[in-house]
């Protein structure tokens, strides 16, 4: 695609990241709050380009990492029931909630498919009356407009036998637990492209402001994210703090109003605990009660359980930015993408999983005991 | 070809009276006996086979004899560009071919679902006797199962291939050495992105087939051209990616890989990025990568190029000795970062973030 | 949450806003996509697609302003102090 090459241009990469040279004169730490941004800065080698002193961190953006583990532990305790279908995007299945993945859930008989949208598990309903399909809906609010969407359509065709296990999370309160906390010591924030293309981001105003942080929405392209650093490498060395929208092709202040109204028909904002990171007010959505008869949870009598003791496993403090996957004790010893122990290792955005697959020579470091690397 | 076998034809099993493979037919009874007389047998016979008995006395080999074994479960059991049964011959093929070997036999192990359409399962035999005939290959044993349904997933099978090497010709990853150059002989992830375009739940549409082929043919103008080829791998599930992160390690070398110069057709492209893949861990099944010492590479890739499976030939990258940190296989991005490259835990699964 | 995937409209059908539908081209693969998203797209744009769901349209204008940025950037750039230097 035409977009695609432009945004991976050598020479326009080359280009910009001089300009970052030259525009960096003291060090800053820089989040990427979004798993796809992670992603494609790991896959590019994105962190070899940069001026010496701009440290990326990264951030709890990805879903798969910060999905509660009970409700990893509820999908799968539907998958005990024969008459379930439990549909489910591909990167939920490895995921290792307190008892188990999906993917060991279907080695024991469950019946666990693979989707790539809702709208696939909705037509699975439809094709089968005398199953019962649920949905595993997890995602930032990218996807809740799509989850929303086939419980509308669902609601509507009365497609009884279909329902949502809703695990969505929001990012802005994350960003805030982030800066909430005292040895927050994030800089800047690249904001995720696609959650703003969908809500705007009028949310980020009062955020920047109150906590003096530049927060810019960026794409996911290699250029993209060369050209966020250097807006927010900007506004650093220039004392600003606001927002700004590197992604304009894609995003605008307001974000898509069709979607964020159908979001609101179907969910509503709920506590959510999440896995890593702890109970965080009004950062979840869940179904509104006039959608209770697609509501798995509700439909099924599944009762929420308790999350346990945190073990070995430092997710929370890695998803906040403040331990690096080389820091932790486990790192590449106990805890592998082979057998994780937590989301972070597991999915491809995770950044445990994003430090040991492209960074082995510091998962031996870290083996011996020796620490971070750079 | 044996007498009474018509490719094309109908299904020598009368579909009215046998719609559906029952367990009868893997009974050793008369239905069995049927259906290997009259389906399996004309299809596979060749000259040093001897019907209906055991053991299939071969004459001897000129050269190193070689073996290879390989089962295949395939889903959807047909896909653009082939089916199980063509996998089946093609994959042993080509796991003799990269050990330098000329083809000569397989065996056929069959095991079939009970209620495996008959007409599918005609249309499998037929697409295996194709393929042999093509690949200049003698079925010259074979054995016949069937289990009850809800096993063996419609069909499964297995073959095993003989081959021989001529004398002097040694093909194995202990040869690569520093200096090599990689060469891949096409575009990569075809198969894989073929398959899952069958997969409703996945749906897309794409025009896109399989690349899967026997590729013994490419191989001996390869070792024609460049007879000290050092190694061979065909790339199959785990993809361009497997195959280079495999040799590596047997070699116990690094290998250094320019991403840009890998080649990945545009709808294999779009495909990997739609469904969050990367395609160098799709599974092809018609390609291959040679290590060649530098003196042949040139002649190495104008071979590979003026055959019809070698067309997008290209070179990709270099050995060079290891380091401390042991073989690896370091990606060069086309701004000059590098990264490393590692195997995925499992089957790559389509993602959303 | 992130993979989104830019495509171009070639057909739509349907006329009812929330199954409209459009046949994307991701460049030599396709897809039904759901437009309920995206109501002011046409045949010919291109859009974002997470999902199986259209959740932007791409404005040309902004995106070729994003190539030419490099060219904004020397403007965005400070006056470099003359006796700083830059970091390395």
């Amino acid at each position: 695609m035409e977009t695609l090459h432009a945004t991976r241009d050598p020479a326009a990469i080359r280009r910009t990241a001089e300009a970052l040279h030259k525009l960096q004169t003291r060090p800053w730490r820089v989040m990427e709050v979004c798993g796809g941004q992670t992603h494609a800065i790991i896959k590019y080698g994105l962190p070899e380009l940069l001026p010496a002193g701009l440290t990326l961190i990264h951030g709890p953006g990805c879903p798969v990492c910060v999905t509660p583990a009970a409700h990893i532990d509820m999908a799968i305790e539907l998958t005990r029931r024969r008459d379930v279908i439990l549909c489910s995007f591909g990167d939920m299945l490895r995921v290792p909630g307190n008892g188990g993945d999906l993917l060991g859930a279907r080695a024991s008989g469950g019946d666990v498919r693979i989707v790539y949208s809702p709208m696939d598990a909705l037509a699975l309903a439809e094709q089968n009356p005398q199953r019962e399909v649920v949905f595993f809906g997890v995602g930032f609010e990218t996807t809740a407009p799509a989850n929303a969407m086939a419980v509308l359509q669902a609601a509507r065709r009365g497609v009884g036998n279909f329902s949502l296990l809703a695990a969505h999370v929001l990012v802005p309160p994350a960003m805030e637990a982030i800066l909430q906390h005292p040895d927050c010591g994030i800089d800047a924030f690249l904001a995720a492209g696609h959650v703003c293309a969908v809500m705007g981001y009028t949310a980020y105003h009062p955020l920047a402001e109150r906590y003096g942080v530049p927060i810019v929405v960026t794409g996911f392209e290699p250029l993209d994210i060369l050209q966020g650093l250097f807006l927010a490498v900007g506004q650093l060395e220039r004392g600003e703090a606001r927002v700004e929208n590197q992604y304009r092709r894609a995003v605008t202040e307001g974000g898509n109003r069709p979607a964020q109204d159908v979001v609101t028909e179907i969910f509503q904002v709920v506590e959510r605990r999440w896995r890593g990171l702890g109970e965080l007010p009004a950062s979840g959505l869940g179904l509104r009660p006039a959608y209770a008869a697609h509501d798995a949870q509700l439909r099924f009598g599944l009762a929420e359980p308790a999350e346990p003791a945190a073990g070995v496993c430092l997710a929370g403090q890695v998803l906040q930015g403040r331990v690096q996957p080389p820091e932790c004790p486990a790192f590449g010893g106990d805890c592998t993408p082979e057998h994780p122990l937590g989301a972070p290792m597991v999915s491809s955005e995770g950044a445990c999983a994003a430090y040991y697959r492209y960074r082995p020579h510091e998962r031996r470091t870290a083996a011996a005991g020796q620490g971070a690397h750079g | 070809m044996a007498d009474g076998f018509s490719p094309g034809g109908a299904c020598p099993i009368p579909l009215s009276d046998y719609p559906r493979v029952s367990l009868a037919h893997g009974g050793g009874g008369r239905l069995m006996q049927q259906l290997i007389r009259r389906m399996l047998a004309p299809a596979f016979a060749g000259s040093v086979a001897e019907a209906q008995h055991d053991g299939a006395r071969l004459p001897p080999l000129i050269g190193t004899p070689v073996m290879t074994t390989d089962s295949y479960v395939i889903r959807p059991r047909f896909f653009p560009g082939g089916d199980i049964g063509s996998l089946a011959v093609q994959g042993t093929v080509n796991d003799l071919a990269m050990c330098g070997a000329q083809p000569l036999y397989l065996t056929l192990g069959l095991i079939l679902e009970e209620g495996l359409p008959m007409d599918e399962l005609w249309r499998i035999v037929q697409s295996i006797h194709g393929a042999a005939t093509a690949a200049g290959v003698q079925i010259v044993s074979g054995d016949t199962k069937v289990v009850e349904q809800g096993q063996a997933d419609g069909i499964y099978i297995n073959t095993a291939g003989m081959g021989a090497v001529p004398e002097g010709l040694r093909v194995h990853p202990d040869r690569v050495a520093p200096g090599d150059r990689i060469l891949v002989s096409g575009d990569i992830g075809r198969h894989g992105i073929a398959v899952l375009s069958q997969r409703e739940q996945l749906g897309f549409e794409t025009t896109l087939a399989s690349d899967c082929a026997a590729l013994h043919t490419l191989v001996q103008a390869l070792l024609t051209a460049a007879p000290d080829t050092h190694c061979l791998r065909d790339c199959t599930r785990g993809g361009l990616g497997a195959a280079l992160i495999e040799i590596g390690e047997a070699a116990a070398m690094e290998l250094h890989v320019e991403e840009g110069g890998v080649p990945v057709s545009p709808p294999v492209s779009a495909a990997c990025e739609l469904l969050g893949l990367e395609p160098l861990f799709v599974a092809c099944e018609g390609r291959l990568v040679a290590f060649v010492p530098e003196v042949q590479a040139e002649a190495a890739l104008a071979a590979l190029r003026a055959h019809p499976l070698g067309e997008g030939a290209t070179a990709i990258g270099h050995v060079a000795p290891p380091t401390a940190h042991g073989a690896r296989v370091v990606m060069h991005s086309p701004y000059g970062t590098s990264r490393l490259l590692d195997l995925p835990s499992g089957e790559q699964l389509p993602r959303i973030c | 949450m992130c993979l989104a995937v830019p495509g171009q409209v070639i057909a739509i059908e349907g006329d009812e806003p929330l199954t409209r539908q459009g046949r994307v081209d991701f460049g030599g693969v396709t897809r039904l996509v759901n437009l309920a998203y995206v109501p002011e797209v046409v045949v010919g744009d291109t859009v974002l697609v997470h999902v199986g769901f259209a959740i932007s349209r791409l404005n040309e204008a902004e995106a070729a302003r994003t190539y030419a940025l490099l060219d904004e950037l020397g403007a965005l750039e400070p006056e470099p102090e003359p006796e700083s230097e830059p970091t390395a």
